[in-house]
């Protein structure tokens, strides 16, 4: 009969055969990339939810009539070639030959017509797009036509925005789905394949190359060149927390970690057989007023909070590491074709004294104010320093941290504090969606109803109008000057600084393509 | 027997509808929305409205009530705001890593914290009694998720025994799966551990003193045989009761352990459902450990009966 000491020494025997027998973790498929993405995916529907993690799986199963390339030009994906007509009123493309869904259908206009006007209906340039359209059509199998009122300028920007909303072209069986309900069916035309069969919402998303998938024969640039898949298939697999990712990166369960910050980063540095790039793309930290309310609808009170920010003095707390961050005052963002230090004021440097001045004479008369933050990393130092900069200069600013889906819907409120409501937020943005004045969200100046905040100002809603209506790129950059004059005299946000990213990676992982949003084609795995 | 169990399920079915109809209404109350989660945070208040009147959440209360009820009866328990898959597929596929999880934990605690605590008693106020005393206090006092990183530090990073993150079913490689399980079930075990080796050391105590162990040792039985045929069995109602009892330890525990490791079973899923306000999710959730609840309870009444026939109902 077995005693005590048997069945210690059974259970010992028993780790030990699991331990050692088992051996190192199983090795990955030699093709298979194991990625931790920067979120988990659980919506689907690129069109109906603006999420990033559901851009970046969008890129991977659909493809797009134009791509952005890394220097912001707007280049040919799905379109072979096209023509405006003199007025400017009438674009043709011709899409190129063979292109093909998933399902084996054929990629044809009416297609991308349907998926146009489904992404114009939630797109805000996809908005202005279909208000300056008289008419988009299949003209015959692969040749759109959109037939406009009045010129548009922006219309092979619009047709190639990057990020959120992405104008994806899916079969219009699927396109036809109204844009506020999620489609069900994953079927694009892009490199990748979506195996629906294994899709765990929250836990794992799986990806099959697309062997009928023919690229483009340019290099790939940023979104734009040839979409070569190199990986027979990529899993993404949710991490609920960043360090059990960092920890399987070094033991190479996983081969990459899309994204992280620089303090994320620095728990990686010197890992064996571990590469880390520095992302081209970049986040930018804003404050947000609540424009509805006092005080800060006093312009007065927000520009003396701007006269009171200093961008350094914003990096250095929350990033710290200087190469990993960038003083900038431009609101379109340093590097891009937009970038201007037009009408900056204060943001740059602190001025204390003026700042103390100018809220002198405003309608501030000493009352609470309620700065709303979510309880997740990337906004976690913002508040508190932001406190300390309201109260350096007399404000009452009382912090309230909520978890990020009360967050999203309390800042949407107008009401007052009172009632619920807030007065100021800040808020995180690739700059990707801020190159451009018209996907700028922090220039939707429309007022009650617009972005949150509710940024009250014809003026500029009359500039973006034209702006649109622009053609010639040094027009088009004089009149973004005067946006960004006009938004620093206004007060519509105030920029924090941006920051860089990182991407970590094994060292068997190759030709990582350095793009503002995390692509999967060129991405080579020995 | 059998109308122990009828009377049992019979009692649960307003237990649990009491149950979902609180956690429906503490829901639709707490602040947050999945219109809100489900369009992202560029949507603009129109998009919104819009997400919200086609998931029926722009109606008053009771009526999204009372088709809730209509749809829980006719067994529909709905779709996932966000990926609209199916509640129910959502919470079998996480099913499986829990209950493996759970079993392994309460299996590594029953071979583990009842000799122990039968042990501290039989040398009571010696030595090895304050050790697994301490033992026990360490246990309740370390966080779980505490517990978790160290062991990955140690074993994981440090040894490179153990992968550090992941399930594997061990329906398809058990070895592997065996590998997976070892960290996440030591620290989901550890608290279970010090409450079942103190209740357990408690109550052997208590009946060492009975007159029957006396009876035993002067029948000639050596210690050890007294101790473990005697008085352990004795000492079972109780700690089989804990055992019940510590079940809603477990599955608090499960929570953290399977976000520590990266396990994929209902406790990540209910953060993440719970934290995106995925209402249809949550109350399936719910639902279903409150059926869990009932059914551990049904058996620990019938476990009573096995281990004391002198019990009734």
């Amino acid at each position: 009969m077995m005693n005590r000491r048997d069945l210690a020494s059974l259970l010992l025997a028993g780790l030990a055969t699991v331990t050692l027998i088992g051996g190192p973790a199983a090795a990955a498929e030699p093709k298979t990339l194991k990625v931790s993405p920067h979120a988990s995916l659980r919506v689907l529907d690129p069109i109906t939810t603006n999420a990033y993690i559901t851009r970046n799986h969008g890129y991977l199963v659909y493809d797009t009539l134009f791509s952005m390339d890394a220097g912001f030009r707007p280049q040919p994906q799905m379109v072979q070639s096209w023509t405006v007509s003199d007025d400017k009123l009438t674009y043709d493309f011709v899409l190129r030959d063979g292109l093909a869904f998933h399902d084996g259908a054929p990629v044809t206009a009416e297609d991308c017509v349907a998926s146009l006007q489904r992404w114009a209906k939630r797109d805000l340039v996809g908005r202005r797009l279909a208000a300056a359209t008289a008419e988009m059509k299949a003209v015959d199998p692969r040749t759109i036509r959109i037939v406009l009122k009045a010129p548009f300028g922006q219309m092979l920007q619009a047709l190639s925005k990057p990020s959120s909303f992405v104008p994806f072209i899916m079969p219009k069986r699927i396109a036809d789905t109204p844009p506020d309900q999620n489609i069900t069916e994953i079927v694009g035309s892009g490199p990748f394949k979506f195996v629906a069969g294994e899709f765990q919402p929250g836990v794992k998303v799986v990806y099959e190359r697309n062997t009928a998938y023919v690229p483009r024969s340019e290099a790939p640039s940023a979104m734009a060149g040839g979409k070569v898949a190199k990986v027979d298939r990529i899993e993404w697999i949710s991490f609920p927390d960043m360090q059990a990712s960092v920890n399987a990166l070094k033991k190479g369960e996983i081969d990459l970690i899309e994204n992280m910050t620089a303090d994320v980063k620095a728990t990686l540095d010197g890992a064996a057989d571990v590469v880390i790039q520095k992302r081209s793309g970049k986040s930018a930290a804003t404050i947000r007023f609540n424009w509805s309310q006092p005080p800060f609808s006093d312009v007065k009170v927000r520009k003396a909070v701007q006269l009171a920010v200093s961008q350094r003095d914003y990096m250095d707390a929350i990033i710290g590491d200087e190469d990993a961050y960038q003083i900038c005052p431009s609101m379109f963002i340093c590097g891009t074709p937009m970038e201007s230090n037009a009408g900056v004021v204060g943001t740059v440097e602190a001025d204390l004294a003026k700042a103390k001045a100018m809220l002198a004479q405003s309608s501030y008369k000493g009352e609470r104010v309620v700065l709303i933050t979510p309880n997740i990393v990337s906004f976690s130092g913002l508040a508190p320093l932001t406190q300390q900069v309201l109260r350096s200069i007399g404000i009452n600013a009382e912090i309230q941290t909520m978890e990020w889906s009360t967050f999203l819907s309390r800042r949407t409120l107008e009401k007052p504090v009172a009632e619920g409501g807030w007065n100021l937020a800040n808020a995180v943005f690739t700059t990707l969606d801020l190159y451009s004045p018209l996907a700028n969200l922090n220039f939707d100046a429309r007022g009650p109803g617009a972005y949150t905040g509710f940024v009250n100002d014809p003026k500029t809603e009359a500039l973006k109008n034209t702006f649109a209506a622009e053609s010639d790129p040094a027009k088009q950059k004089a009149i973004a000057e005067e946006m960004q004059t006009r938004a620093y005299d206004q007060v519509f946000y105030i920029p924090l600084g941006i920051y860089n990213n990182f991407a970590a990676y094994r060292s068997n992982v190759r030709n990582f393509i350095d793009s503002s949003i995390p692509v999967f084609w060129g991405i080579e795995k020995n | 027997m059998g109308y122990l169990i009828l009377k049992r399920i019979a009692a649960a079915v307003p237990v649990v509808l009491v149950v979902a109809t609180i956690v429906f209404f503490l829901l639709r109350l707490s602040p947050g929305d999945p219109a809100m989660v489900l369009a992202g945070d560029m949507a603009s208040p129109q998009d919104v409205a819009e997400i919200r009147a086609r998931l029926g959440l722009d109606r008053p209360l009771p009526v999204q009530y009372a088709t809730w009820l209509g749809e829980m009866a006719r067994g529909n328990f709905g779709v996932s705001i966000l990926s609209k898959q199916p509640v129910l597929d959502l919470i079998r596929a996480r099913l499986e890593p829990t209950f493996v999880l759970a079993f392994c934990a309460i299996v590594l605690t029953v071979l583990l914290a009842v000799p122990l605590g039968a042990i501290a008693a039989w040398y009571h106020n010696s030595w090895i009694d304050r050790v697994v005393m301490a033992m026990s206090v360490a246990g309740f006092s370390i966080p779980a998720f505490v517990i978790g990183y160290l062991l990955i530090l140690g074993f994981s990073m440090s040894l490179d025994l153990f992968p550090s993150q992941g399930y594997v079913s061990p329906f398809d490689d058990p070895l592997a799966a065996a590998r997976h399980l070892v960290l996440p079930s030591l620290t989901l075990a550890v608290v279970f551990m010090a409450l079942i080796a103190r209740v357990t050391r408690s109550s052997v105590l208590d009946v060492l003193g009975e007159d029957f162990v006396r009876t035993a040792r002067a029948k000639g039985n050596v210690e050890r045989r007294v101790l473990w045929r005697h008085a352990l069995p004795n000492a079972a109602i109780p700690i089989i009761t804990v055992i019940g009892v510590g079940v809603a330890l477990l599955i608090s525990g499960v929570v953290v352990t399977e976000s520590v490791f990266n396990i994929p079973g209902v406790g990540l899923l209910t953060i993440d459902a719970i934290l995106a306000r995925d209402y249809p999710i949550v109350q399936g959730l719910i639902l279903f450990f409150a059926l869990v609840f009932v059914g551990v309870n049904l058996l620990i009444d019938i476990i009573y009966v096995v281990v004391d026939p002198r019990i009734r109902y």
